[in-house]
């Protein structure tokens, strides 16, 4: 069965942009914790990044439930990965691979996951990180971003990003596009979460909120002298 | 193909926890179009003595996945051998929710209390999406909530405190959305077990504009 075409798959409950870079010693991911529905910003703490296995995180833009059962996908694989017990772990690129395939046979059924999925992950010292879409395009690259954040964000990283930043640096780089973000998408709130994963692990943080500048003289009075326009 | 906001569900409902449950409440309008067609409806049901739960949207789609949810949940209460969790009644909504979801129109929150979790509440928007949160709203009432919701819940409410705030607030949607309105019904489920209230006509808060009954002052 399942021959029923589904064209009527809307998105409900949305994430926005994820940013994902990668810095010397792994992978760092971003997002913020909104679930808007419409234009409202619905729910204020829904976490986007999950951490998939021991070596690899994940992070989605879009549909939240579709988020959700991806997750329960990607957890059914690593445990029966490691039922086999055989000394050997999926690692980032395999689970790309997975992905992919998922998001693309979804596609040709007409029935998308609507997601954007940013993976990122390290295994032997190979670092990854890659975004597969909605309808299956997927790549792999030293800075990605979905959503608003291939507009406001990967602009920034092409300018900024450079071979083998410390931890420090990758992380104020992504705090600086998280605030364009929180400034100019409707959809992002001032709630963030980040993860990072290297070989000795995976860490998401707890959520954290950024400090916000309206102090620009030019916004005190913008209309002066030109009343109407704003 | 854009994402509706929040429309259609013509209700309001909600859930909070508090320390030893949770309380949930609902109006008790249902329209058809323009017209009432029921005036004192119970949109809080009833999935096992120590689950309940809130339905928006569709009445046909939201009893009907009650209906499937009460059934499975008697079938493993019996070959578990012990009360289901909340858990276990919101994620087999979810998955009804989630597997149907080009078919259905059901914006659901599942409350109860077990003894592993305590009181617990989940809510189930439409998509299928399933959310653990300390209080949930839904139906086209909830959006005249959101403002009064930030500012004056607080963790940690007594019993009484959290139900007067679940009063206080399905009013509140009441006055400003049309399609909501009627009585007020909670039920507060903690480990002792369920327990059905009504609130309604004077027992209701004012609010703006708004005046208690009184005599016509011709007739004075």
């Amino acid at each position: 069965m399942g021959s029923v075409v589904r064209c009527d798959r809307y998105p409900y409950v949305t994430g926005s942009s994820v940013l994902g870079i990668k810095y010397k010693d792994g992978i760092l991911l971003a997002s913020d914790t909104a679930g808007c529905y419409g234009s409202t910003v619905r729910y204020k703490s829904v976490e986007r990044l999950k951490r998939i296995g021991d070596n690899t995180i994940l992070g989605a833009s879009g549909e939240i439930s579709d988020f959700q059962a991806i997750t329960n996908l990607l957890d059914e694989l690593i445990t029966e990965d490691w039922m086999w017990d055989d000394g050997n772990k999926l690692g980032p690129f395999e689970i790309h691979n997975y992905l992919n395939r998922v998001m693309y046979n979804r596609r040709n059924k007409f029935d998308p996951l609507w997601n954007s999925l940013v993976l990122g992950g390290i295994k032997k010292g190979k670092k990854y990180l890659g975004m597969v879409s909605m309808i299956g395009v997927h790549f792999q690259d030293n800075h990605v971003a979905t959503g608003f954040g291939n507009h406001l964000a990967r602009p920034i990283f092409r300018d900024e990003w450079k071979e083998d930043m410390t931890l420090e640096e990758g992380v104020k780089l992504l705090e600086k596009c998280l605030l364009v973000l929180f400034y100019r998408d409707r959809s992002a709130i001032n709630k963030f979460q980040m993860a990072n994963v290297t070989e000795g692990g995976i860490t998401i943080t707890e959520p954290f909120a950024l400090k916000v500048n309206w102090e620009l003289e030019a916004f005190r009075n913008p209309t002066k002298g030109a009343e109407g326009s704003w | 193909m854009d994402a509706h906001g929040p429309h259609g569900p013509y209700t309001t409902i909600m859930a909070v926890e508090y320390n030893g449950g949770v309380i949930l409440g609902a109006d008790s309008r249902t329209t058809t179009g323009v017209y009432v067609a029921n005036r004192a409806s119970d949109k809080i049901t009833q999935l096992t003595d120590n689950v309940y739960l809130c339905r928006s949207g569709s009445a046909a789609d939201t009893q009907v996945v009650s209906d499937y949810v009460r059934y499975f949940l008697n079938q493993h209460t019996i070959q578990l051998g012990r009360e289901a969790t909340v858990k276990t009644a919101a994620t087999l909504v979810k998955e009804l929710a989630y597997q149907n979801k080009s078919f259905l129109q059901a914006g659901m929150i599942v409350a109860g209390w077990d003894k592993y979790d305590g009181g617990s509440v989940y809510a189930v928007p439409l998509g299928g999406t399933l959310l653990r949160l300390p209080f949930a709203t839904g139906g086209s009432g909830s959006s005249y909530l959101y403002g009064f919701l930030d500012q004056a819940w607080r963790p940690h409410m007594s019993k009484d405190e959290a139900e007067r705030f679940v009063v206080k607030s399905i009013a509140l949607a009441i006055a400003r959305d049309g399609a909501s309105g009627g009585v007020v019904r909670t039920v507060t489920v903690n480990e002792h077990g369920a327990e059905r209230n009504f609130f309604a006509g004077d027992k209701l808060p004012l609010f703006h504009e708004e005046i208690p009954p009184g005599r016509n002052s011709l007739l004075a």
